[in-house]
C-alpha cells in the first residue's frame, strides 16, 4: 500500500508536469494544426532561466526560499511566454498562408536552435540544482509520509489547470481562443482579432512550460540542454492520449501518461517503463484514433 | 457615395481570378439580393467585403470609410456583421456564447445583454436551446443562430449568404419575415440567396451575378417580371 501511494503520487507529480507542457501543444495544434516543436525546447529555457535567477542571479540567497521559489516561478513564466511570443512572430506567423508542412519545418528548425543557444550560453554538461534549493520538508497524509516537493508539483500544477481553465470558459477571451480553435475564419467575421489570440496562445502554452521544467529541475535536482527532447515527447504523447487541440484531453493525457508510467516502473521494470508508456500510446490509438476525449470528426453539414 | 460600394472590384483564388470587376452599391435602409448561380461569385463577394478576401484590385467604401485593405475584426467595428454560408456556427460552444461572441467587437455589455433579449425574441427557439451546444442544434436552429450571432455584433450592414439553405419551406418564410423585421429596426440588408423568388419579394432592389460579372441590376419588381431571369431562377 506504502509504495503503491508512492508511486501514485509520483506519477501525479510527473503527470502534472506532462500535463503543463501538454497544454502548450495542444492549445497551439487548436488554434493553428501546427505542432510546435520548439515547445519542448522552451521547457528547457524555463528550468535553466530558474536555475540562473535563484543561484547566480542570487535570488535565493536574498529571499526565504518559498517565497524566492514563487518570485522565480512568475519571472520564469513571463520571460518563456515573452520567448514564446517572439517565436511565433517570427518563425510561424510569416508562413502562415504557406503550406502547413513549411511550418513544421521551422518549428524543427527552432527547436535545433534553442538547443542549441542554450548549449552555447550555459555548456554541454549536466546542471546540478544545489541541494538547499530543493524543499526536503515532509508531510503526512493518511498515516503515510510524502516528500513535500511531490505535493508541491501536484499543488502547483492543478492550481495552473484550475486557472488555465477558468480562464477558457468563464473569460470573453477564452471563448475567443474556443472559438478560433473551431472556426479561424467564422471567428474573425464575429469580430475576433485571430492574430492576437493566436499570439495570446503562445504566450500562455510557453509560460505554462518554462513552469514545468523549473519544477523539473527542482524536482529530479538536475537539468541539461537536450531535457526538453525527452518531456516534450512525453508531453505530446499525452496530448495525443487525451486528443490533441483538446484542453482537458491534454490534462488528463498528462497524469494517465504519468501515473501509468510511474507504476510500470515500480511494479514491472524502471527500464521498461517507457516502452510502456508508448505501447499505451500505440493501444489507445488503435481503440481510438482521435484520443480519448478527441472528438470525433462528424459534423452536421 | 452610397452606403455601400464595390467599385471594380476584382477577386482571386490562388491566380484564378473569379470576381471580373463588378461595381454594386447598396443604400442604408436598403434590402439588396444578389442572385446568381452556383459558382457565380456571390459568396465570393460577401468574404470579400467582410474581409475574409483581399481584391487583387478596385475598392470597397462603407459609409465614407475603404474596406479594402482593412482586416476583417476592424470591418466588423465598423458595423458590417455576416451571417456566412454554411452557417458557421461555433459548434462545441452553448448557444448563448456563441451569441455572445456575436458581440465580440461590442464594448457596452449592458446593450449586448439588450440585444440577446431581442434576438431571443425574433428566435424563441435559440432562447429554449440557451445552454445547448450548437453543433446540437437542427439545421434551420443554426441557422437562426448564425443570423442571431451575426445581429449580435449591432451592425448598420447585415450581410446574409444563403439563409434559407436547406430549410424546410415554413422555416424559409419564417426567416424571411424576420430579415424583414430587422430591416425595418433600420439594419441594412445585402442578401445572397439561391431562393430568387423570395429574395425578390423581400429586396426593393437585385443584382444578377454570372461567373464573376454583374449581368444585370435593376429593381425587385422588374427582374421579378424579366423573362431571362424567370427562366434562370425562377424556374420559368
Amino acid at each position: 500500500m506504502e509504495q503503491f501511494l508512492q508511486q501514485l503520487l509520483n506519477g501525479i507529480a510527473v503527470g502534472g508536469i506532462y500535463a503543463l507542457v501538454a497544454l502548450g501543444y495542444t492549445m497551439v495544434y487548436g488554434v493553428l494544426k501546427l505542432i510546435n516543436f520548439a515547445h519542448g525546447d522552451l521547457f528547457t529555457i524555463g528550468a535553466y532561466l530558474g536555475l540562473t535567477l535563484l543561484v547566480s542571479a542570487g535570488i535565493a540567497g536574498a529571499l526565504p526560499l518559498f517565497a524566492a521559489i514563487l518570485l522565480v516561478f512568475i519571472m520564469v513564466a513571463l520571460f518563456v511566454a515573452l520567448i514564446g511570443f517572439l517565436l511565433e512572430r517570427t518563425a510561424y506567423r510569416p508562413l502562415r498562408s504557406a503550406g502547413r508542412l513549411s511550418a513544421v519545418v521551422s518549428a524543427l528548425g527552432a527547436s535545433i536552435f534553442f538547443q542549441n543557444a542554450i548549449m552555447l550560453i550555459y555548456e554541454p554538461r549536466v546542471y546540478v540544482f544545489p541541494d538547499f534549493l530543493r524543499p526536503t520538508f515532509t508531510i503526512s497524509l493518511f498515516g503515510f509520509t510524502f516528500p513535500g516537493i511531490r505535493l508541491f508539483i501536484v499543488g502547483v500544477s492543478i492550481l495552473l489547470m484550475l486557472l488555465l481553465w477558468a480562464f477558457i470558459q468563464k473569460t470573453r477571451v477564452g471563448t475567443a481562443i474556443q472559438a478560433v480553435a473551431i472556426d479561424q475564419d467564422a471567428a474573425r467575421l464575429v469580430g475576433i482579432n485571430v492574430n492576437k489570440i493566436i499570439s495570446l496562445v503562445f504566450l500562455i502554452g510557453p509560460g505554462l512550460g518554462g513552469i514545468a521544467g523549473l519544477m523539473v529541475g527542482l524536482y529530479y535536482g538536475q537539468i541539461d540542454f537536450t531535457m526538453g527532447w525527452g518531456y516534450g515527447l512525453k508531453a505530446f504523447i499525452a496530448a495525443i492520449l487525451g486528443g490533441i487541440g483538446n484542453i482537458p484531453g491534454a490534462m488528463l493525457g498528462g497524469f494517465l501518461l504519468g501515473i501509468i508510467e510511474a507504476l510500470a516502473a515500480g511494479y514491472i521494470s524502471m527500464a521498461w517503463k517507457d516502452a510502456i508508456a508508448f505501447f499505451v500510446l500505440i493501444v489507445i490509438l488503435i481503440v481510438r484514433p482521435t484520443g480519448i476525449l478527441g472528438e470525433r470528426t462528424a459534423e452536421k453539414l | 457615395m452610397a452606403f455601400l460600394t464595390l467599385s471594380n472590384l476584382s477577386v482571386c483564388y490562388g491566380n484564378v481570378e473569379v470576381l471580373h470587376g463588378i461595381n454594386l452599391s447598396v443604400e442604408e435602409g436598403e434590402i439588396v439580393t444578389i442572385l446568381g448561380s452556383n459558382g457565380a461569385g456571390k459568396s465570393t463577394t460577401l468574404l470579400t467585403i467582410s474581409g475574409l478576401l483581399s481584391p487583387r484590385s478596385g475598392n470597397i467604401f462603407f459609409n465614407g470609410k475603404d474596406l479594402t485593405a482593412m482586416p476583417s475584426h476592424e470591418i466588423v467595428g465598423l458595423g458590417i456583421a455576416q451571417s456566412p454560408e454554411g452557417r458557421r456556427v461555433f459548434s462545441t460552444l452553448t448557444v448563448l456564447n456563441n451569441l455572445r461572441l456575436g458581440a465580440y467587437s461590442v464594448t457596452n455589455r449592458q446593450k449586448s445583454q439588450k440585444t440577446i433579449e431581442w434576438i431571443y425574441e425574433l428566435f424563441p427557439r435559440l432562447y429554449e436551446r440557451r445552454n445547448q451546444l450548437a453543433g446540437t442544434l437542427s439545421g434551420g436552429e443554426q441557422q437562426m443562430l448564425a443570423i442571431g450571432r451575426a445581429l449580435m455584433a449591432e451592425p448598420r450592414l447585415l450581410l446574409l449568404d444563403e439563409p434559407s439553405l436547406g430549410l424546410a419551406p415554413l422555416l424559409v418564410s419564417s426567416i424571411f419575415s424576420t430579415i424583414r423585421a430587422v430591416n425595418k429596426k433600420g439594419v441594412t440588408v445585402l442578401l445572397v440567396e439561391q431562393n430568387a423568388n423570395a429574395a425578390l419579394k423581400l429586396a426593393k432592389r437585385g443584382y444578377v451575378l454570372e461567373t464573376g460579372r454583374v449581368v444585370l441590376e435593376d429593381t425587385a419588381e422588374r427582374l421579378l417580371s424579366n423573362p431571362s431571369v424567370r427562366e434562370a431562377y425562377l424556374g420559368g
